[in-house]
């Protein structure tokens, strides 16, 4: 993600102070906990322009931030203020930086999972479309009943354990499904569920975040580039 | 009937872990709830406005249960106006009171009934045959269920737990005789059978999907023609509703007339819909000389008022929120252990028995993917209730202790950086004993039930944070002048943004 804005002479700032945005605790119903993560992370962005997030599910949670901070109007307003900044990355790169095609080329069939949060409740649809359907070479092949969750949810993934473990593998039968080599998808949280079921299942199928895609792909168009000239 | 499905039975992951190994449940339910839900989106899709029409609904039920009181009046005057006998009870006990009275003065010996969910939520069936007054399921579904001695698991789909040919050897039971397994003779077997029961019976039950405020009216939907004929043949109409089911007008029931089937089943209107506007008069060829509506609050009036959860009230049980949910998919409804299954399950249950510490853990048994509120036809955000149930057990200090500790290192873990390093740093040390291949496989302790179904990956060896200095420097040195095009666009945003625009 870094590498890739780097191109456009973006420079992505990495506030040492950040920690975790949260939603762990704030989907387990502990706010007081969760605010006081969300308070970290409202301090380290203060003075960013934009935040960027490569998880559209944390993108998500500081959608919360301002009703969490109901009793404190001052920290509410400081949450107002970096709900308006915050971006999920593919979302970041479509909608405000206005690039849908970096150049890339990525020769592989690939399937593309939405995740609940940035897809479904963030709207983030189209941009990860319009991104790898501009990658030269890819194949992007549908990833049937892709709109359903995988099954991480955080904690839920620890306490409903055998649920989301039924859940996830119904999602990997899919993946399995669509023989795509790669599987690409915009939440960490998500990515790391499906990869580590399909590596409990030994599958050979490879699990990657949009970006470092797209950082491949683009490496890729460079190196070739570079070897014609 | 028995009552032991509806009564709480060990945890929402023990009942789920029967679900989870019994293939022929899994199979059913798959089955039944992707052809609804496939439906639906298809319905949803040809009506071509569907998201205008799914608002307008929303701002109808919004309003009605903002002025319930007011049109609960206007309801129920009408209705006594129409000659219809209206009783409200509190709780479920007096609307089975007022039921039985009802049946005793009539010396009731059977009742026929429709479909109805709130008859399920105060065990009416039981408290008729307590009476000995026989109580007849007429819905194919609930017949069936009926047989088997179980309650539904489903809103509108009350047997989709079973497979045909576990029906048939229900209904062969029952007929004496061995059935084929196919549909339409099954359904044919129930359909003469349940003749002879509509011709002796003495009352008629049926439900309510909408009450009419404005002419006193109730309404139903269905598919088989038997609440027709369970408010038409018998010389007494008892219906119950739930006391939100009003809506003000005949105007608005086209619009919940568009929503309901289409989001239940997929089709663009039930093969019947039914509007009773009182009994028999006397022009009418048919219907109920006496006519009695009970109106159930048990626990629904808990919710007006209540800024996270009033809109549950606004609910049309339609079941979209069952079928679109990952979770219903796997595990069935009577996991969630309530009359209610599903998301709106998980939620309405405790809501209504203000009693979230007993029901705890229904709230854990989603994963807050928000299916449940985009299949929603009246838009209720059922995932964040979810979130508000689990944090009001939190506040009322009914969670489990050991969350609580590992809640509270992670809000003083998350609140400071040092802290957070330290922990990372312990972390990567600790991990030495069980990564294998960068990956960790143990089922001990917390990481069994991760481990169950999948690998967990390790903590890098160089985090992105650690690597961030020299990754920074190197791009510092490589810099590229920024992109005119796309730093002119990110100042049109900021610019944007300064005069109070947001970015959604």
């Amino acid at each position: 993600m870094m590498r890739l804005l780097a191109r456009y002479g973006i420079v992505l700032e990495f506030p040492n102070v950040q920690t975790c945005c949260g939603q762990p605790a704030y989907n387990s119903g502990y706010w007081k906990e969760a605010r006081a993560a969300a308070k970290t992370i409202i301090h380290a962005f203060e003075d960013s322009d934009f935040v960027v997030t490569p998880s559209g599910s944390c993108a998500y949670m500081i959608h919360h931030y301002p009703e969490m901070f109901k009793e404190e109007p001052e920290w509410q307003e400081k949450a107002l203020q970096l709900q308006r900044k915050v971006f999920e990355f593919s979302n970041f790169l479509v909608e405000v930086l206005g690039i849908q095609d970096l150049g890339a080329r990525f020769p592989h069939k690939v399937t593309y999972h939405p995740s609940c949060h940035g897809s479904r409740l963030l709207g983030v649809k189209h941009e990860p479309m319009a991104l790898l359907n501009n990658v030269e070479g890819l194949e992007l092949v549908p990833l049937p009943f892709a709109e359903d969750c995988c099954g991480f949810g955080g904690t839920f993934a620890i306490k409903m354990s055998d649920i989301s473990g039924a859940m996830v593998a119904e999602k990997a039968e899919h993946v399995i499904e669509t023989e795509a080599e790669v599987l690409v998808g915009l939440d960490m949280g998500c990515l790391m569920n499906i990869a580590g079921h399909l590596r409990y299942r030994n599958q050979p199928v490879r699990v990657m975040h949009l970006a470092e895609l797209l950082y491949e792909g683009v490496s890729y168009s460079d190196e070739h580039t570079a070897n014609r000239a | 009937m028995s009552t032991q499905q509806t009564e709480l039975k060990g945890t929402v992951k023990e009942r789920a872990q029967l679900a989870l190994n019994n293939d022929f449940l899994r199979q059913a339910v798959k089955f039944t709830t992707e052809r609804l839900r496939s439906g639906k989106l298809k319905a949803a899709e040809e009506h071509g406005n569907w998201e205008e029409w799914r608002e307008r609904g929303r701002q109808i039920r919004l309003h009605t249960i903002a002025h319930l009181d007011y049109y609960l009046g206007e309801f129920a005057n009408n209705a006594r106006e129409n000659g219809v006998h209206v009783h409200f009870a509190d709780t479920a006990q007096d609307a089975i009171s007022i039921a039985l009275q009802i049946a005793k003065a009539k010396e009731a010996k059977s009742a026929v009934k429709s479909k109805s969910m709130v008859t399920e939520e105060i065990h009416l069936n039981q408290a008729l045959q307590s009476i000995d007054c026989e109580a007849i399921e007429t819905d194919l579904g609930e017949y069936i269920i009926q047989l088997a001695n179980e309650t539904p698991s489903h809103i509108i789909i009350p047997a989709i737990h079973k497979n045909r040919y576990q029906i048939a050897e229900l209904l062969s039971e029952d007929a004496g005789e061995q059935l084929p397994p196919e549909t339409s003779v099954l359904a044919g077997y129930v359909r003469k059978k349940l003749r002879e029961k509509f011709l002796q019976a003495d009352i008629g039950v049926t439900g309510c999907n909408f009450a009419i405020a404005e002419s006193g009216s109730i309404v139903l939907f269905e598919n088989e023609g038997n609440a027709r004929m369970v408010s038409t043949v018998p010389k007494t109409q008892i219906t119950f509703m739930g006391m939100e089911r009003i809506i003000p007008s005949w105007a608005d029931l086209e619009v919940m007339a568009t929503l309901l089937p289409r989001s239940a089943t997929g089709q663009k209107l039930t093969v019947y819909m039914s509007g009773i506007t009182g009994p028999k008069r006397e022009e009418d060829g048919d219907g109920p000389e006496e006519m009695h509506i009970i109106i159930l609050d048990n626990g629904r009036s808990l919710q007006l008022g209540d800024p996270e959860f009033q809109e549950l009230l606004n609910c049309i049980r339609c079941g979209a929120c069952l079928n679109a949910c990952p979770v219903y998919r796997h595990i069935g409804g009577h996991a969630y252990g309530g009359t209610y299954s599903g998301p709106i399950g998980a939620v309405l249950t405790p809501a209504l028995k203000k009693n979230v510490a007993e029901w705890d853990d229904i709230a854990n048994a989603s994963s807050l993917c928000g299916a449940c509120y985009e299949a929603c036809p009246v838009k209720i955000p059922l995932h964040d209730m979810l979130v508000s149930l689990r944090r009001r057990k939190v506040e009322a200090g009914h969670d489990h202790p050991l969350e609580r500790v590992g809640m509270k290192g992670f809000g003083t873990v998350m609140s400071n950086v040092k802290v957070y390093h330290r922990a990372l740093k312990l972390g990567k040390l600790g991990q030495k004993v069980v990564v294998r291949d960068g990956g960790i496989r143990t089922k001990i302790g917390p990481l069994k039930g991760w481990n169950s179904h999948r690998v967990a990956p390790s903590i890098s060896k160089q985090l992105f944070r650690e690597q961030y200095g020299e990754l920074r420097s190197e791009l510092d040195q490589q810099a590229k002048a920024a992109d005119p095009a796309v730093a002119a666009r990110m100042r049109e945003w900021l610019t944007g943004r300064d005069g109070g625009a947001s970015h959604e």
